[in-house]
């Protein structure tokens, strides 16, 4: 008979090694899907997660991975600071949008004027505009006990509605002969988040270094750092210890805004250009793959990010090559997030073979 | 702008239909909640159903058949969610969120040949003279069958929890699932089937927008109405009759802003559309100071130590 017993301390090996079964157990699985769809599962395999990094154009998909990667890795680090306090902040893809329409707007009102400015106002934009769109759910939770899950996700939706409205509307270049969309960042020197387009260069990619930095500092060396990781492991010894729950919601909820708020601006105006009613690709609903693939940790979020990214990448390159349906990309990150969560029984829990002792 | 257009006995049987899909996934998810399980995944199955429903009535030419099969899909999509919560000790809300991407993600790759098909019709009902009833006729007796199983599902859950053993069980293992087991009520069991019977609601949900609601197939086509129906069970404070009364509520406001759409109102289009989920949040937040009739082990995972 298979049992299972409570370790007494979650077991670091297996907390690190899930991610790696996971990962494995989703590449069997999507190679059975893909076989399923009629494709070579090896070859499939092969071109998503080989072919981006040491194939023939390699030279030109190694720079996407920044690109890809960048917000992905942005977004999860503020996720992983909620998550790991039990506050659930799943919609980073409206704060997303409404940090790059904030920081769009700065840019587009400033426009042709060329001067240093320009861009770190925008920074500043994109940031307050996350941070705004995720302190509606940390109010409601801090003042009403509303649930944050919810609302947070509902203005998803809402902000979905106010991007269509903007690129449609005020935000809607004016000599694109009525098309939608706005104008493009990148004929526009002072706003553009380009440091090298070729080596795929943003300032995006900057901030999630710096981002990953600062959480693992925040940490493991910062008392609310401390608190987060306290709250979410044991919330009455917190309670005890005088952390002040409001302020930890008000604190992570505002982070995870601003990041998503910061990856939103980085991403309009540098990859995508313009403000489009399609512009946003969910990276906000990947990113939470991508926090719990990093164990919520700063530094496994970053390799999980490289590893999401090449996802993506390799997905398009089997999509044209291999006539790969873009759908099968997001079911295999689907997976992989069930893979995880399911081999995580093995961090906590051990696994005895026999009779259970009669107590 | 011409609001006379806007025909009120219309707008009320076609707020009913509306309001459908929100009442399936919403009765499921009840059950669910007061078993002690939060299932956030009712987006993801009831995609699920959406596609696995349209398939199976364009493929064999019947929406019953379609029903049944996205019951089944439903209730399929929400095995993984038992597993890794009730096996696994995975943590509730981060299973749920998988099974919505997960779900999302499988009814794209599923329902890709499907796009712009058309799928038979359902008979609506037609019981002669009532149904030519004016004002009533169209409201109470002119609708699809699937509308009057709804309702018959809100009244049998309610029936069962407030009257049956069963229900009374199903609650004790939600309220302190540490007693039931005492007791020797078998806790994983009883949630594995709430999360089941869930996962078909949904997956029923699903398929009414996508074969009588709609109807046709899109990608992402539930557009946040499972999240809605998770909403709707907190502003219900978990009774079946109040998930009837809110559901009514959100299809109402559903349907007055398209018809507001189409009207011509000098609102734009997309602050209309903004309308339902604005709602949600506001009523959310005038219900969430009562947390008193929320399930005691919601959320809770039980690990029965031998």
């Amino acid at each position: 008979m298979i049992r299972l017993e409570k370790r007494p301390q979650p077991s670091r090996a297996w907390s690190l090694a899930t991610p790696l079964v996971a990962v494995l157990a989703t590449m069997v699985a999507g190679g059975m899907l893909f076989a399923l769809l009629g494709k070579d599962p090896v070859e499939a395999i092969r071109t998503i997660f080989w072919e981006p990094l040491f194939g023939e154009f390699a030279f030109y998909y190694r720079p996407q991975l920044l690109v890809k990667g960048a917000p992905l890795v942005l977004i999860a680090i503020g996720l992983s600071l909620g998550f790991k306090a039990g506050i659930w902040n799943i919609g980073a893809e409206g704060q997303y949008i409404i940090g790059a329409l904030v920081g769009a707007g700065i840019g587009l009102a400033f426009y042709p004027l060329e001067a240093w400015y320009v861009f770190p106002l925008m920074v500043i934009g994109g940031a307050f505009g996350g941070w705004l769109w995720a302190m509606i759910p940390a109010y409601l939770k801090t003042r009403f006990g509303t649930n944050e899950i919810l609302v947070s996700l509902m203005l998803v939706y809402v902000a979905e509605q106010f991007l269509a409205s903007m690129s449609l509307g005020l935000l809607r270049n004016p000599e694109g002969h009525g098309f939608p969309g706005s104008r493009n960042f990148n004929s526009y020197d002072s706003a553009t988040s380009w440091i090298n387009e070729s080596a795929g260069m943003h300032w995006g990619v900057v901030a999630a270094l710096i981002a990953v930095i600062f959480a693992y500092v925040l940490l493991n060396r910062h008392m609310t750092g401390y608190h987060i990781r306290l709250t979410g492991e044991a919330p009455r010894a917190a309670k005890f210890a005088g952390v002040n729950p409001a302020r930890l919601v008000l604190f992570c909820l505002g982070t995870s805004g601003m990041l998503a708020g910061l990856a939103g601006l980085f991403e309009v105006a540098g990859p995508s250009g313009q403000v489009s009613i399609d512009f946003n690709v969910g990276y906000g609903f990947t990113a939470i793959i991508v926090a719990f693939l990093g164990r919520l940790h700063p530094v496994g979020i970053l390799l999980a990010g490289g590893l999401m990214a090449l996802t993506y990448i390799g997905g398009d390159i089997a999509q044209s090559n291999l006539q790969l349906p873009s759908a099968a990309i997001q079911v295999f990150q689907g997976m992989l997030l069930f893979f995880l969560l399911a081999f995580d029984l093995l961090t906590n829990f051990r696994i005895s073979l026999g009779k259970p002792e009669v107590a | 702008m011409d609001l006379s257009a806007i025909n009120p006995v219309l707008l009320i049987a076609s707020l009913m239909v509306a309001a459908t899909p929100l009442l399936f996934a919403a009765i499921g998810e009840l059950v669910v909640e007061k078993s002690g399980v939060l299932n956030l995944g009712v987006e993801g199955m009831m995609i699920i159903g959406a596609v696995a429903g349209f398939a199976t009535a364009v493929e064999t030419g019947s929406p019953m058949l379609g029903f049944v099969a996205a019951a089944g899909a439903g209730a399929a999509l929400s095995v993984l969610f038992a597993i890794l919560t009730q096996y696994a000790q995975a943590n509730q809300v981060a299973s749920g969120l998988s099974l919505t991407l997960f779900g999302l993600g499988l009814s794209a790759l599923m329902g890709q040949s499907y796009v712009g098909v058309k799928p038979p019709q359902m008979q609506k009902l037609d019981i002669p003279v009532l149904s030519d009833l004016p004002v009533v006729g169209p409201i109470l007796f002119g609708h699809d069958p699937m509308l009057y199983v709804a309702i018959a599902v809100i009244a049998v859950v309610w029936a069962v929890i407030k009257f049956t053993r069963i229900g009374l069980v199903l609650r004790a293992v939600g309220e302190n699932h540490d007693a039931a087991h005492a007791l020797g009520y078998k806790v994983v069991r009883i949630r594995i089937m709430a999360i089941l019977f869930g996962g078909a609601c949904a997956g029923l949900g699903g398929a009414y927008i996508s074969l009588i609601r709609v109807p046709q197939w899109t990608e992402g086509m539930t557009a946040g109405i499972g999240w809605i129906a998770l909403a709707l069970v907190v502003f219900a404070s978990w009774k079946p009759w109040r998930v009837l009364l809110g559901a009514y509520l959100f299809g109402g406001v559903t349907v007055v802003q398209l018809n507001l759409q189409a009207a011509g109102v000098a609102i734009p289009v997309e602050y209309l559309a903004m309308s339902p989920y604005l709602i949600t949040i506001l009523v959310l937040v005038i219900l969430s100071a009562d947390k008193s009739s929320a399930p005691a082990a919601l959320g809770r995972n039980f690990h029965a130590a031998r």
